[in-house]
């Protein structure tokens, strides 16, 4: 079992500090959720984790399987095992898709190996297949022109393609309809397993009815203040973030 | 440069041409950097003194071998040093057809009307008539390419011009007539076999015909030390298409002149390019998309990366005619810079004439776009592999214009591999 362990983290972008002494352990065979209101700097931990150049940790830890991966450069944490599924997915112009995950996929060779092509195509038309996306979206520019729901459905290829150790997926479930939701959320239980840890990102308890996680963590003002089983979601569902609003934060303006 | 000794067989109409280029050479004067058409040109380049008429290749038979382009042709002509070094003719049933490929030195006597007719005919209007005069004059040589009415040449007809030793100087000249409704793609390959510094003086004259459709593509790849004219002349007739593709990836003072006449209602011309200059290199194009006649379409897509201390200039018109209304042109230059020495600059411009025309000119200068970088870095792909799937993905855009897929691989591989080296750089 590995874990990532996040160690009362603080992140600041500017001089606003966004993380305020966050924490967090994901072992791999198990999937989290976390939920919180808007602003409260979900996309920040997951970008963080992911080593974005914008944000300065200003004290705690990242730590992947015990090691500080706080000096990797992004590439150099993706390569160990860390996947972003991002929130707004950018679109990459003139690169196809089959490219860009060929590279992606060559980055993870060691120096000299070429990736085999027809075993790479093989692989690749599975994922997609499982992911019900048509073939003609290998030789179409990453994302570009895609809808919503295309673009969610192509990060998850992506996860399937790289088969990460930690996965975090940012709000993958918006933009879905339904029937989306039950494509991509097959997807991502394929994954599951006890190689891979699994941060899940959400707004909206139906995407737990599909992913069902291992615990749920509230998060409020860059803090996690509630941390429960899956039954913690209908909680929020029916009751919103107010009971969980922090003191402190209360007392700011008085 | 002294006039030339010439080698070969040509008529005396060829030689009285050239006689008029060497004049005309002497008598026109040299740019000066005040100069409209040579405005951010480095006109210091063109201190053309050190350069000589070579003598043949050392080995003509390794550069044959080595004259491997973009895949498959209807016919391949090697030229080293100004000399024909090898000819594949094409097949006797496109020969029986009436598809004349051949060297400029035997078609300026066995097709002398057409020759006579088309080479050099229009004005150098972009800036280098002085250097079109140098090359009327030179040793000049190349292929003369007609494609008789109605035929359709399926494969590429592929060309290659060798430049050897230190400052040697080459004229190669490319001639396409199509005639009308027929097709051909027509390949050139400008290479050196050296690093040594050269002179490369090129011209071609394309002329596609009604209902006819060309696709011509340039692959300039002269060493990084050579002083290289290409000057493009292209005359598009009723509904006819042509397609010019100009791809310099070599050279170290390349200037590109690209005029392109729509003769005809219902012409259309394609005008692409992508273009790398890294290190000390500098990429000078000029282009002219002259509508003469209603309802024609011209699209420009020229697309610059830099690196280290490379320089581009693009300067473009659009120029509609009187009376040539229902015009369609598009004029569009975009710029990547990957480092802080290097410049672009982009001149672009109109002279509209005519009424009811839709033109529409633009021009961007960009870096790697950072939140593209770091999707590409999240993905474990390393910063100068995600710097080049980034900048191949930019011309890419470029490169999907080309019609021939078959084209389209080979030419990305040489660009991707040009790329590579000037990031390394
Ligand atoms: N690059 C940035 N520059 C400035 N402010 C930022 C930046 N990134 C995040 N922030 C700010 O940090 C706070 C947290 O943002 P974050 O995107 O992490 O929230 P979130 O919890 O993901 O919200 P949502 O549920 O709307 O996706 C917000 O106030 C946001 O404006
Ligand atoms: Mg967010």
């Amino acid at each position: 079992m590995k874990h990532l362990k996040i160690d009362n983290l603080h992140v600041s972008i500017g001089d606003r500090e966004i993380l305020r002494g966050l924490s967090l352990d994901l072992p791999t065979g198990q999937v989290h959720a976390i939920m919180g209101p808007n602003g409260s700097g979900k996309s920040t931990l997951a970008k963080v984790i992911a080593g974005h150049p914008d944000y300065t940790v200003t004290s705690g830890d990242i730590l992947f399987d015990g090691e500080s991966i706080l000096a990797m450069e992004p590439d150099a944490r993706a390569r160990k095992g860390i996947f972003l599924a991002f929130q707004y997915p950018s679109e990459i112009p003139g690169v196809t898709i089959a490219n860009f995950l060929r590279a992606a996929l060559q980055a993870r060779l060691p120096d000299g190996e070429e990736l085999e092509a027809t075993e790479y195509y093989a692989k690749l038309y599975e994922k997609m297949d499982l992911l019900e996306m048509p073939r003609t979206f290998t030789s179409r520019a990453v994302n570009e022109g895609f809808s919503g729901g295309e673009k969610k459905r192509c990060e998850i290829l992506q996860m399937a393609m790289l088969r990460p150790t930690f996965a975090l997926l940012d709000e993958t479930d918006s933009g879905l309809d339904i029937d989306a939701l039950k494509i991509v959320s097959h997807g991502v239980n394929s994954l599951r397993g006890p190689e891979t840890g699994m941060l899940v990102i959400t707004h909206y308890q139906r995407l737990l009815n599909y992913i069902v996680p291992d615990y749920v963590h509230v998060m409020v003002n860059g803090r996690i203040v509630e941390s429960g089983t899956k039954e913690l979601a209908l909680k929020l569902e029916a009751e919103g973030y107010d009971w969980a609003t922090e003191p402190e934060a209360e007392a700011v303006g008085a | 440069m002294e006039g030339a000794l010439v080698e070969g067989q040509w008529p005396e109409w060829f030689v009285a041409s050239r006689q008029r280029g060497w004049t005309d050479f002497q008598q026109l004067p040299a740019p000066v950097p005040k100069d409209e058409k040579w405005r951010f040109s480095n006109v210091k380049a063109l201190d053309l003194d050190t350069f000589r008429y070579p003598v043949a290749v050392a080995d003509a038979a390794a550069l044959v071998g080595r004259s491997t382009g973009l895949g498959e042709s209807a016919a391949r002509f090697v030229f080293g040093n100004n000399r024909l070094l090898a000819a594949t003719a094409p097949a006797a049933e496109l020969l029986k057809a009436g598809l004349v490929v051949m060297s400029l030195e035997e078609a300026a006597s066995q097709h002398t009307d057409l020759v006579e007719k088309h080479f050099m005919a229009q004005e150098v209007k972009l800036g280098s008539a002085k250097y079109a005069a140098l090359h009327r004059s030179g040793p000049v040589n190349g292929v003369f390419v007609r494609v008789p009415e109605n035929l359709e040449v399926a494969q590429p007809i592929e060309i290659f011009h060798w430049v050897e030793g230190e400052n040697s100087a080459v004229f190669p000249h490319t001639l396409v007539v199509c005639e009308r409704h027929s097709k051909a793609t027509v390949v050139d390959c400008f290479r050196s076999s050296d690093d040594e510094p050269a002179f490369a003086c090129g011209v071609n004259d394309l002329v596609v015909e009604e209902g006819a459709k060309l696709n011509y593509v340039a692959v300039q790849q002269w060493s990084l030390a050579t002083t290289a004219f290409h000057l493009n002349s292209t005359t598009v007739g009723r509904d006819a298409a042509c397609l010019g593709m100009q791809v310099n990836l070599g050279g170290k003072f390349v200037r590109g002149e690209s005029y392109s006449r729509m003769v005809a209602e219902g012409a259309r011309s394609d005008m692409l390019s992508v273009n790398i200059a890294g290190g000390e290199q500098m990429i000078d194009q000029r282009t002219f998309q002259d509508h003469a006649k209603p309802r024609a379409t011209s699209d420009l897509l020229y697309q610059n990366a830099l690196t280290g201390k490379g320089r581009t200039v693009f300067s473009g018109v659009i120029r509609v005619e009187p009376g040539a209304h229902k015009t369609d042109a598009y004029q569009k230059v975009r710029n990547i810079v990957l480092s802080d020495d290097a410049e672009a600059n982009s001149m672009p411009g109109l002279e509209i004439e005519a009424d009811d025309v839709r033109c529409t000119h633009g021009a961007t200068t960009s870096q790697v776009d950072d939140r593209e970088l770091f999707y590409l870095l999240a993905r474990g792909i390393h910063p100068e592999a995600a710097q080049q799937l980034l900048v191949m993905g930019f011309f890419n855009t470029v490169l999907d214009r080309l019609p021939d897929a078959r084209l389209r691989g080979p030419l990305e591989g040489l660009v991707a591999a040009r790329l590579r080296a000037a990031l390394r750089a």
